[in-house]
């Protein structure tokens, strides 16, 4: 019992710590669009994803973790060793992790999800077995991967386009953008309610049936326009600072739109990445409890706050600084702009997390800023950037593998 | 500690552009003091003016170095990045031409005869006017990215462009004129000041030339 109990507070350490790092880097920039853009503060920013990273893990952050839990590994195989998959969820998350902190030291954009994923199909297949692996789910999950930046990078060039065309073509753009911003908060509002309650509540123990489902999200989401539209008719155009800039007061009505948009990807993120962090730990709890593996039992709510916690001191800590300087960086990404690529992101996000699978925020948002482009809204897009990303998602799956089956040995000899 | 998102973005050309034309803009505005002192003969005057001529010009080189520095060939822009270094290159030669036109003055202590010189000081100023013009219509250019190049801000900026036409036509025929002037009066003075006249004339008007051309670059763009 007590090697239990020394499985399960290492897990939670590790657990928490991977948490830390998600918070501080791919948090931090998904934040850092809407502080560039100037919609929000740095403090507001931290404030909102606090609030919507967590309600985002709890609320539906299930499907995912329960596939990097149990959906990645053929746990039949290891009915008679429990102790085998303990050890391997552990290396996981210690070689994602350190993974992790190599990458973010040397400055090489890698994602969390990958080096997760990657970990477990390591130690799985060098560990246990080739066949541990559910290669079929690997290989969606890899698909997806590719898919993903481009689904919102299409949803974001549309966005986009339908915001030069409907707004800022027009001779009065400003009136234009009023009637139609509270139009856009709606159907960011609606696309993040309607997927929560559809997917994500019946792990909450919720059950709420489709037409229900639909009226409360319409609900939800028109009450939030309402309250968007309010703020936006308060906003005065500046002809001081209009003059040098016409859009200045078009930008300033997108900003409140951002807001909404910022929380919607606050919450997306919340739904998908906190499961890096908590479905190995989930599944050391389970087994630590049950004594059997891949038992039927409900991820227990407190692991799910403890991840969201986790990303949300990960981000009030080094996160910060992150927020700074990429929001420094990307002032291009005006409101009109940065929203247009937060929502696609977001909405791509909470789609694959209601559907259970893993993929990276950071990479999404990236095709999305490239949909915007597209859309020739943006002005310059260093496009050996974009290359290095291709290559960091193919070498982060092999080094998050080979570091997970290091530590696999290494505290298969040491634990007990 | 680098970082992937905030690296995408390559540093965008449109905000230094704007910046570039607002020097280039600021130095030809100098002709105007520098003329009329130059035609009163106050040359310690002319020469203070001649120095922030020089500085300024100066000042839009390096910022023409360093936007071409920023302008790697892997950007991913909206519009060629050829037809952005070329919109830079015309920019950058008002401020040439005002470096060169009033460096000629200032070596010969070229003195505007009487009977032209009002004439003259309209001519450069209407110069200046032109540059003026095109630094408002380059100014459009962070609109014209967000719109993607479509719709009423396009048409905004071609009526600028027009007007920037409509200054250079005027210029020229200022030009025109002036040339008259001198010729009428040019057995009155000696013959190298009268062939240096007509060279200062030549390159003042230049400066309307090469707004002008920053106009067309703007088109191109605009037909993108």
């Amino acid at each position: 019992m007590e090697a239990e109990i020394v499985y399960v507070v290492l897990a939670a350490i590790f657990g928490v710590f991977m948490a830390g790092g998600i918070g501080a880097n791919d948090v931090a920039n998904a934040m850092a669009t809407s502080v560039g853009a100037k919609a929000l503060t740095i403090k507001q920013a931290i404030f909102v994803a606090a609030i919507f990273e967590f309600l985002g893990a709890v609320l539906a952050g299930g499907e995912v973790t329960s596939t990097i839990r149990k959906g990645i590994i053929d746990a039949s195989l290891l009915s008679g060793t429990p102790e085998t998959l303990i050890y391997g969820m552990l290396a996981a998350l210690l070689a994602a992790g350190t993974w992790l902190l190599i990458a973010s030291r040397n400055g090489w954009p890698v994602s969390t999800t990958h080096s997760i994923v990657g970990a477990i199909v390591g130690f799985a297949a060098v560990g246990v077995g080739i066949d541990a692996v559910h290669w079929g789910k690997v290989g969606t999950i890899v698909m997806s991967w590719v898919v993903s930046p481009l689904i919102a990078g299409f949803i974001a060039y549309l966005v986009f386009a339908s915001v030069q065309v409907l707004i800022l073509r027009q001779e009065d753009p400003l009136a234009r953008a009023k009637r139609y911003v509270p139009v856009y908060i709606f159907l960011a509002a609606f696309t993040i309610t309607l997927m929560t309650i559809l997917k994500g509540l019946k792990h909450v123990g919720l059950t709420i049936s489709i037409a229900n489902a639909y009226l409360l999200a319409t609900l939800i989401a028109v009450a939030i326009s309402l309250i968007g539209a309010f703020a936006i008719r308060r906003i005065k155009p500046d002809p001081k600072l209009e003059k040098r800039q016409h859009f200045y007061t078009v930008e300033r009505v997108f900003a409140v739109l951002m807001i909404v948009t910022a929380c919607s990807m606050a919450f997306a993120h919340g739904s998908n990445d906190v499961a890096n962090a908590i479905g190995p730990l989930a599944a050391v709890i389970s087994i630590a409890q049950t004594g059997v593996v891949g038992a039927k039992s409900a991820i227990p709510i407190w692991v799910l706050a403890l991840g969201g916690g986790g990303i949300v001191i990960g981000l009030a800590t080094y996160g910060r600084r992150v927020i700074a300087t990429v929001g420094h960086k990307i002032t291009q990404l005006t409101p009109s702009r940065g929203f247009a690529a937060e929502l696609a992101a977001a909405t791509t996000i909470v789609i694959a997390s209601g559907t259970g699978i893993p993929i990276s925020t950071t990479h999404t948002l990236v095709g999305a800023v490239l949909g915007v482009g597209l859309a020739r809204g943006i002005e310059a897009i260093d496009l050996r950037v974009v290359g290095r990303i291709f290559v960091s998602w193919i070498v982060t799956i092999p080094a998050g593998a080979f570091l997970a089956i290091l530590f696999f040995y290494v505290f298969k000899a040491t634990l007990p | 500690m680098a970082n992937l998102l905030a690296n995408i973005f390559g540093k965008s050309p449109v905000k230094p552009l704007e910046q570039h034309v607002g020097i280039a803009y600021r130095c030809t505005k100098q002709l105007n003091g520098f003329f009329r002192a130059a035609s009163a003969g106050k040359w310690d005057r002319a020469a203070e003016i001649r120095d922030a001529i020089s500085a300024l010009e100066h000042e839009a080189d390096d910022l023409k170095k360093e936007i071409r520095m920023h302008l790697p060939k892997s950007l991913f822009m909206p519009v060629p990045r050829q037809d952005l270094l070329e919109l830079l290159l015309v920019q950058d030669k008002m401020a040439n031409r005002t470096k060169d036109v009033s460096g000629l003055v200032m070596g010969r202590k070229l003195q505007i005869p009487k009977p032209i010189a009002k004439d003259f000081l309209t001519f450069v100023s209407r110069n200046v006017d032109a540059a003026k013009q095109a630094r408002k219509s380059v100014r459009e250019l962070d609109e014209l990215f967000v719109t993607g190049f479509r719709g009423a801000e396009v048409t905004m900026v071609e009526s600028l462009i027009d007007e920037l036409d409509r200054i250079e036509t005027e210029t020229d025929d200022l030009q025109a004129d002036l040339r008259g002037s001198l010729f009428e009066i040019e057995d009155t003075l000696d013959p190298v000041t009268v062939m240096f006249l007509y060279q200062v004339i030549e390159l003042t008007g230049e400066i309307a030339d090469m707004a002008e051309r920053v106009g067309r670059r703007l088109e191109l763009l605009l037909s993108h």
